[in-house]
């Protein structure tokens, strides 16, 4: 259960800031994911937290110790690749024996050691295969199993699951989530499946540019991210543009074309144009008569499990989702009305990715 | 990948010290002496003075044997050149249409020979090209020609047996170029109304082009450097520049001579791959990158 | 299927892959059938077959002792140019540093540079030296000319790898050196290996440069048969190449075992 904190961690390319000034704290058990778009910075980080990228600036520290400088190897840090990195002329014993026998464990012990990594992941049986007689779960697991051998104090994943069929890594997801608990092991995943990061984290960090934009537990980052990257990069969301008109102590009035919104801002909001987001299945379809907005549905889209709207209404284009409960949907040129909860119109506070 | 940090950075010149080592004292020095031997005088008697002169250059530049020599050398190695573009392209095109099977044994046979000694390939076609060699033979006995045809020493037989000691390399060059190409692109031209002949001028050929060139600079470069053929199968009557170079050295022992002629030679195949590869760069690198 | 058409050789293209394959091959099948010949002098055709030109090698000591000098040479010159080539292709690959590009144009240069020039620049060197007839200098500069094909060979090995496997051997706990040791170079070593055959193949069958450098006591078999054969007319020249051709035939098997022929000819990664 090792606690894990990066202070001001920075990696510079030439000229081009890969990671800029990041800080993370990670506790003891938990299950931390870096969840950004590709060229973020996610593996970059991981780099240099398992130490084969040297920072620019700042300091990476396991249980307060300052490893910074410490070579990869005495790191005790378990690291899997997007690749798995599987040993391709070692057996699978070898391979998950491998870190075992840096370490001068003896024979028996050893043995028994890759016996119990592979049984938790649960591989017993193929010891004697070599990876490319493996499918890709089964390498993905013998990855894994490798790095559980050494009981490292942090486990470090990459994109672990990225070569896997959806299928797979659904199951992955699950089997992964439930030996991490049971093992009670520090881990930092990264990945660009927003899915993989909202199932298996205890708290997500989105990246974007070198930073980190947004930090806290899945339901927090989704329901209630401050940053416009999140809002964007999470899931699916409607963006409003308008203008304050009044703001009383964070209780706003914002004025859409013709439209004037009751929102909550925060009381020191300057300027008065402002950015409003609103998630597709916050928003609900109501008669007509009688409601605020409206909007007339210009394309109705079937995906299932549930209904997708566009709709061109009195406060610009807006998508909204719809759960499919069996009912006969609104039909494609009707008018409808538009409804929210007053607290599902959101604004972003933080400075981080605006724009 | 993995960036240099303070400890590192020293690391890959550690790695290539061995080998800079071995390059600095074998091929630097070793060149650098010979660029200085070609600016010494040669005299008959007292052999090499170590006085500066560049009458060796001047020699090699206005001689018109010289000028003739390198001629020869350079119009042998453009035959070549052209002769193995002609054979090779429609060559690699039947290899790539093989079965794979087939494919892999023709290959072994067209590129094995690579591996085998240009003494024993040359002294092959020594025998094959004699007075009363098969070749000749044959062509007597189908009436083709009236008298034995000379071809040891003489250029066209020199130009034969080049050919064939450097097909291989135009025939891999080639081949690269057509890997890369995307086997469907023919059949679309075909699908679109084109003939076998016009896919192959307007679609294929054109693609083929970076391989062709690429793999003639090769054989150009090698034909000109080629010593050991034109020296068995062209003596004394086809002198080249590698022959002369070696006549120099070891018959007429004027090494400052030698030496300004082969560091001519060392700049004109420089100066034509530089010169080339230039163009293809230029000519190809928007569509091919 | 009308694809299949399109896709066949027709028969002028078999024709013509015929009397090129028969081209090609013409004056290896020709060395082998004048060895057996029984004449005083190179020849063909012939009358009487038989073996004495293979017996004539056995009492000739000159090609005796120029081949089991080529064979030495061979080995410790591919040996040497692996052992520098190695390390140097690992620089090239993996570490980005200034004039990276100069050594790698640098260490290829033996390549473009004519053999000629190189003996030429050799025989000047070593007469300065006093090396002259020094095997130990001829090993020298054999590795040095045959060091390109070490490099590219260990280059595409290495370039084709992913550095993960290293990476996570030493977040195991490997050193820098036991991650090399255990897993680069076992996973480089088809490249290596097939890099050493070709560059043992390359330096056995140099002349152009040897010939400048070879003296009595350094004399290669390439350079004495080429001696015969443009100065004398030695039938035992054709039983040496046919013994040389079948050498290389099973060299070939060899080098296709353990890499692939298809990648040390085409450079196919
Ligand atoms: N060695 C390097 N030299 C120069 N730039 C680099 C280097 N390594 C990474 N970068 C750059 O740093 C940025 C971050 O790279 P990184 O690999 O951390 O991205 P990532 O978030 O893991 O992306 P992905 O999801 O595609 O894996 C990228 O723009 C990349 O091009
Ligand atoms: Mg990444």
């Amino acid at each position: 259960m090792s606690t894990m904190s990066l202070r001001g961690l920075s990696k510079t390319f030439g000229n081009f800031q890969a990671v800029n000034n990041l800080d993370l704290n990670v506790e003891g058990g938990e299950f931390l994911s870096l969840l950004g778009p590709s060229g973020c910075g996610k593996t970059t980080t991981l780099q240099m937290v398992a130490g084969f990228v040297p920072p620019t600036s700042g300091t990476v520290l396991v249980e307060g110790e300052d490893v910074t400088h410490v070579v990869p190897e005495k790191r005790d840090m378990g690291i899997v690749f997007q690749s798995y990195a599987l040993f391709p002329h070692m057996t699978i014993a070898q391979n998950v024996g491998f870190g075992l026998e840096m370490r001068k464990m003896k024979r028996q012990a050893l043995k028994e050691r890759v016996d119990e990594a592979l049984a938790m992941v649960r591989l017993s049986g193929l010891e004697d295969r070599y990876p490319n007689q493996l499918s890709g779960g089964q390498r993905q697991r013998v990855a894994i199993a490798r790095v559980l051998a050494i009981r490292p104090r942090v486990l470090l994943l990459d994109e672990p699951m990225s070569n896997l069929d959806a299928k797979l890594r659904g199951d992955m997801h699950v089997e992964l989530r439930a030996l991490q608990r049971r093992l009670g092991i520090t881990t930092i995943l990264v990945t660009h499946d927003q899915v993989e990061a909202m199932t298996m984290s205890d708290r997500i960090a989105v990246m974007t540019g070198g930073k980190i934009a947004e930090l806290g537990t899945p339901q927090q980052v989704y329901d209630k991210p401050v940053s416009e990257f999140a809002y964007r990069f999470l899931g699916q969301t409607n963006e409003i543009t308008g203008e304050i008109t009044s703001n009383d102590a964070g209780s706003a009035k914002v004025q859409v074309g013709s439209i004037s919104l009751p929102v909550k801002v925060s009381e020191s909001h300057q300027g008065t144009s402002i950015k409003l987001f609103v998630r597709p299945e916050r928003l609900r379809i109501g008669a007509a008569d009688g409601s605020a907005v409206k909007g007339k549905i210009l394309t109705r889209l079937f995906l299932g499990g549930i209904w997708f709207y566009d709709i061109d209404s009195d406060i610009g284009p807006l998508r909204i989702s719809a759960p499919n409960l069996g009912m006969s949907p609104a039909e494609e040129g009707e008018t409808v009305g538009i409804e929210w909860n007053s607290g599902d119109m959101q604004v972003a506070t933080s400075e981080l990715a605006n724009g | 990948m993995v960036d240099a940090s303070p400890r590192q950075r020293s690391t890959p010149w550690l790695l290539s010290l061995p080998s800079l080592l071995l390059f600095v004292g074998l091929l630097a020095v070793p060149m650098a002496l010979t660029a200085v031997l070609s600016f010494h005088v040669f005299e008959g008697m007292r052999g090499i003075q170590t006085a500066f002169t560049l009458s060796n250059y001047i020699e090699v530049l206005t001689d018109g044997y010289y000028y003739e020599l390198f001629l020869r050398t350079g119009l042998m190695s453009l035959g070549v050149t052209v002769i193995c573009i002609l054979v090779g392209v429609p060559e690699t095109l039947i290899l790539a249409k093989m079965r794979p099977a087939l494919q892999g044994t023709f290959f072994v046979v067209i590129l094995g020979p690579l591996l085998i000694s240009v003494v024993v390939r040359t002294l092959g076609w020594q025998i094959l090209l004699g007075r009363q060699g098969p070749v000749n033979s044959a062509l007597l006995s189908l009436g083709i020609v009236e008298e034995p045809v000379r071809f040891l020493y003489s250029m066209v037989g020199v130009v034969i047996v080049l050919t064939h000691v450097l097909l291989p390399f135009m025939i891999v060059a080639i081949w690269s170029a057509l890997q890369k190409l995307d086997g469907q692109v023919a059949h679309a031209a075909r699908s679109l109304g084109a003939g076998p002949i016009t896919t192959f001028w307007r679609v294929v050929l054109p693609q083929l082009m970076p391989g062709i060139l690429s793999g003639a600079i090769i054989v150009f470069t090698l034909a000109a450097s080629a010593f050991a053929t034109p020296a068995i199968i062209g003596g004394r009557r086809v002198k080249v520049v590698t022959t002369a170079i070696y006549d120099e050295f070891l018959t007429s022992l004027n090494w400052p001579l030698g030496a300004a002629i082969a560091i001519m030679l060392l700049i004109a195949i420089v100066a034509v791959v530089l010169g080339s590869n230039r163009l293809v760069e230029r000519r190809f690198k928007q569509v091919f990158s | 299927m009308s694809n299949k058409r399109i896709d066949q050789n027709g028969p002028v293209a078999l024709t013509f892959h015929v009397l090129l394959t028969a081209f090609i091959l013409a004056p290896l099948v020709i060395v082998i059938v004048a060895s057996f010949s029984d004449k005083d002098y190179v020849s063909m055709p012939f009358d009487g077959a038989s073996l004495r030109w293979y017996r004539e090698i056995l009492e000739t000591p000159e090609l005796i002792q120029a081949f089991w000098l080529s064979i030495r040479l061979a080995l410790t010159s591919a040996t040497l140019a692996a052992a520098v080539a190695v390390p140097a292709a690992l620089a090239i690959a993996r570490h980005r540093f200034a004039g990276r590009d100069a050594i790698t144009a640098f260490l290829m240069s033996p390549m473009m540079i004519p053999h000629v020039v190189l003996g030429v620049a050799f025989l000047r060197f070593f007469s300065i030296m006093g090396w002259t007839g020094s095997f130990f200098a001829l090993v020298l500069v054999h590795a040095l000319i045959v060091v390109p094909f070490s490099l590219r060979l260990t280059l595409a090995a290495v370039i084709g790898l992913e550095r993960d496997a290293e990476h996570a051997a030493r977040s195991l706990g490997a050193s820098r050196f036991v991650a090399f040791r255990r897993i680069l170079l076992p996973l480089i070593m088809p490249g290596v290996a097939g890099g050493w055959v070709l560059c043992f193949i390359q330096s056995f069958d140099e002349v152009t440069m040897t010939i400048f450098v070879a003296t009595p006591g350094t004399t290669t078999l390439p350079v004495a048969l080429y001696h015969r054969i443009a100065f004398l007319s030695d039938p035992v020249t054709t039983s040496v190449s046919a013994v040389m051709i079948v050498g290389t035939v099973l060299f070939m098997f060899a080098l296709d075992r353990i890499v692939g022929l298809d990648k040390v000819l085409i450079g196919k990664k």
